[in-house]
């Protein structure tokens, strides 16, 4: 588990990380979000002790990462910003000397670089200068040392950055993977990513935390979750359902679109209305053509706590 | 293995994977050969010995062991992979001495190859060949000292360029500090223990009696501290420089 206990981060007059705390365990898959120098490289950083908080303490599996940082670090896997490594190295080489600085010995030094090596797809340029390769390739390079330990705690930042679509995938199915008994985090500002691979999110802005919960609640958040969109046969019973949606209790307004057939229902915030909203169809023995629910969007979410302005 | 000669050996290795390794070893060895033979008058002497060869050492490392220690880590700091590094299970101390002892391996192993010069003066007379060995271990232990510096420096920028001009100059001063060039700068203000003590600092004076061949306990020991000062001040400049 991983405690950051009031941690603060002080760049000669800028404030990068004021008074963060929080705590991840096995299992989580947490995702730092955030606009671009919101603090949460500087985060990461603190975490795996490349550099030292200003103020407050971070404890990875009890261990103090400023007093007892090797222990730390042998714990952590990290992917730095950028995936930075020795460019004029092959990958190969590369890795074996991250398995030996890691203490990797024999059979199970093999079977792991073997591991990494399926894993990241990185056979066929394994005897290439990593300057040479692309940059798909050289993160997928950086993630193949960062999990080639198979370390407790993952720290990623940006992962996916340069990967094409497939690749990106792929990363994504590795980190969902490993998310079992290891504390992952990630930091992206790519929302899908964390829709796809967090089980908790961070929203960090100039330093400070403003928001923690799951993904999914973080988007219910979003003014326009739970919408419902509707477009009936007819102009006369989209206006008679549009009256009658009016009169149900979680629905805060109901809007009729110009074409006359289509109308959106907004429910009141964190209400559903599709149970009473087909319980009402029944009832009038209506049958629209088309019906969906717009779920929360986390960008709109995202936005307007990064901005200040209200959801 | 320790951390530290992990390190070293993944150091050593890229010396010989770029062409850094070869245009030094080539330039190290053209430069050593024409100023024995034509500045220092080696055939002219008519005398078994290396001393035409060592007495240009000094000037030699000058120029070229800065621009082997310039990229130490200013180059790590430039690419990022100083993150990487220090977020690995090695210490600093590791990682300086790591990188440092295959910085000193290498320029060994240049060393190592003027052995023609060696072959070359005992195939035209009887040398003293216990001192020339002196004389070599001598030249190794300066080149050290040259690369302590050289590291540390390196350590405190990003910009290789940047690195390389600082240390020749840190280094010409440690190599002329015997002299009125540098001493003069403190004698006007300076009290004359200090003085005295900058005069005794000078890589000149005391490589000058091992390039002789002479052994005095006291030159070995000035190089080793000489070592040991700038590599614990690059553990310093490095723990407080790394992030920047």
């Amino acid at each position: 588990m991983i405690e950051a206990q009031s941690v603060s981060k002080r760049f000669g007059s800028l404030l990068a990380v004021d008074q963060l705390s929080f705590s991840v365990n096995p299992g989580e898959v947490l995702g730092f979000l955030g606009p671009n120098g919101a603090g949460k490289s500087t985060t990461m950083k603190m975490i795996t002790g490349f550099i030292a908080p200003t103020e407050g303490r971070i404890l990875v599996y009890g261990h103090d990462v400023e007093n007892d940082p090797i222990q730390c670090k042998q714990q952590i896997g990290y992917l730095p910003e950028g995936a930075p490594s020795y460019g004029e190295m092959n990958p190969l080489a590369f890795l074996e000397f991250i398995a030996d600085l890691r203490g990797l010995q024999g059979a199970h030094r093999r079977q792991r670089l073997d591991y990494v090596i399926d894993k990241l797809a990185l056979e066929s340029v394994l005897k290439q200068n990593i300057d040479t390769l692309s940059k798909g390739f050289k993160r997928r390079v950086g993630l193949a040392q960062a999990v080639l330990h198979d370390p407790r705690v993952l720290i990623l930042d940006e992962p996916t950055d340069g990967l094409d679509p497939n690749q990106k995938h792929e990363v994504r199915d590795l980190i969902r993977d490993m998310s079992n008994d290891k504390i992952i985090i990630i930091s992206t500002h790519i929302l899908e990513e964390v829709e796809a691979v967090c089980n908790r999110a961070m929203i960090i802005s100039r330093g400070k935390l403003l928001a923690d919960d799951t993904p999914t609640n973080l988007a219910a958040r979003s003014p326009g979750h739970n919408t419902v969109h509707l477009v009936m046969g007819d102009s006369s019973q989209a206006a008679n359902l549009a009256t009658a949606l009016e009169q149900l209790d979680p629905v805060s307004a109901v809007e009729r679109l110009d074409d006359g057939l289509s109308l959106k229902a907004i429910p009141d915030a964190g209400q559903e209305i599709l149970p009473q909203l087909q319980q009402l169809l029944v009832e009038k023995g209506l049958a629209p053509c088309q019906l969906y629910v717009q779920r929360g969007k986390l960008d709109d979410v995202f936005r307007s706590i990064t901005t200040g302005a209200r959801p | 293995m320790n951390a530290a000669m992990i390190l070293f050996r993944r150091e050593l290795r890229s010396y010989f994977a770029t062409p850094v390794a070869y245009v030094f070893i080539v330039i190290f060895l053209l430069l050593a050969g024409s100023f024995t033979f034509f500045l220092g008058g080696f055939y002219e002497r008519g005398q078994a010995d290396l001393s035409p060869f060592f007495s240009f050492h000094p000037w030699l490392y000058l120029f070229l062991v800065p621009a082997l220690s310039m990229r130490l880590w200013a180059e790590e700091r430039k690419s990022g992979s100083v993150e990487l590094l220090m977020t690995l299970p090695i210490t600093l101390l590791q990682a300086v001495m790591g990188k440092f002892l295959a910085a000193w391996a290498f320029t060994g192993i240049a060393l190592a190859l003027t052995f023609p010069m060696w072959l070359s003066v005992n195939y035209l007379g009887d040398p003293d060949n216990g001192a020339i060995l002196a004389a070599y271990l001598g030249s190794l232990l300066m080149a050290g000292a040259f690369l302590a510096i050289g590291a540390c420096i390196s350590a405190t920028t990003r910009n290789q360029v940047v690195a390389f001009i600082l240390t020749v100059v840190v280094c010409f001063g440690f190599l002329l500090s015997g002299f009125p060039l540098v001493l003069e700068l403190f004698r006007d203000w300076a009290p004359q223990l200090l003085v005295d003590t900058i005069s005794s600092f000078s890589f000149l004076t005391h490589f000058n009696s091992i390039s002789k061949g002479v052994i005095d306990l006291r030159d070995l020991l000035y190089f080793s501290a000489v070592i040991t000062a700038w590599l614990a001040a690059n553990v310093v400049v490095l723990d407080l420089k790394k992030a920047e």
